[in-house]
């Protein structure tokens, strides 16, 4: 499975906007918002895994006050 | 004499001179390790102190505010005992849910470490030691995830930055739970408790975890 946890829309991410600026130092033009996340994979067994991951989710991977998540099989 | 259970996670730092500072303050200071399932015999308040508890690691926080000595922590704190979290502590506080709000990267982008001057807001909580609302007190900060966020009007700010360095909502420096006995904050009032280190105004915070 993998798991992908952003920045939630409106929450200040400094690392992204360092990085924007930094992208915007080396010349590259166009660059509007840079989010920063983290992608999570798992490994899990099971009969329902991809229900398991939310549940991670949920309790640990991601704090629902300051991060969205999603969970795709991995291809 | 009260007993303070100092937790220690892997990664806790502060947890010697948070012992010594509340020691100061005339009360004994333990031990509570993170993997413990009850907090040691005899302990009548807790302190969670900074440091990098689990690295750090998926967010600060997170790993510690499920270890095995927190469910300890959170049925003293439902019971009306008092705690308080310093720095990490904090973070590990808001992680578990037993304070409202999250710490996010300093909009610095840098750790910063200083001396803050902290405007008391709420001073009906035992954690400003009889100061009144609008006076000021002088602790130092030192961390590099330290900007809250959260819903002002949903906690108790018991603490303010005069200046707005890390970029946390509403300069909230610490706040308190509804009913007042748990407290977190970023400030390291065990780093000012002592003539030498310039400011004892550490004094009135830790001295909510006696009266």
């Amino acid at each position: 499975m993998v798991v992908t946890v952003m920045p939630k829309a409106g929450v200040l991410d400094p690392q992204g906007q360092a990085v924007a600026g930094a992208l915007a130092q080396l010349g590259f033009g166009g660059v509007g918002e840079v989010r920063i996340g983290k992608r999570i994979e798992l490994t899990i067994t099971g009969d329902d895994p991809a229900g398991q991951a939310r549940e991670m989710c949920e309790r640990l991977l991601a704090n629902a006050l300051i991060e969205d998540y999603s969970v795709e099989v991995a291809g | 004499m009260t007993t303070v259970a100092v937790v220690r996670f892997p990664g806790s730092l502060d947890h010697d001179s948070a012992a010594r500072a509340v020691e100061g303050l005339g009360a004994s200071a333990v031990e509570a390790w993170h993997a413990d399932p009850e907090l040691p015999a005899g302990a009548d308040a807790v302190l969670i102190p900074g440091g990098f508890s689990y690295g750090d690691h998926l967010r600060c926080g997170a790993i510690a505010s499920r270890a095995p000595v927190m469910a300890a922590v959170r049925r003293h704190a439902e019971a009306g005992g008092r705690v308080v979290g310093i720095c990490n502590g904090f973070q590990v506080l808001c992680e578990a849910g037993l304070l409202p709000g999250a710490l996010r990267r300093n909009a610095t982008l840098s750790f910063v470490c200083r001396q803050m001057e902290l405007e008391v807001v709420d001073d009906g909580t035992p954690w400003t030691g009889g100061r009144a609302a609008g006076e000021t007190i002088s602790i130092p900060i030192k961390n590099n995830e330290g900007a809250w966020y959260g819903d002002p009007s949903a906690a108790r700010v018991v603490l303010r930055y005069r200046d707005d360095l890390l970029g946390s909502t509403d300069r909230v420096a610490g706040i308190a739970s509804a009913a007042g006995n748990v407290m977190g904050l970023m400030p390291h009032p065990e780093e000012a408790c002592d003539p030498l280190l310039g400011s004892t105004d550490g004094r009135a915070v830790l001295g909510g975890l006696l009266s």
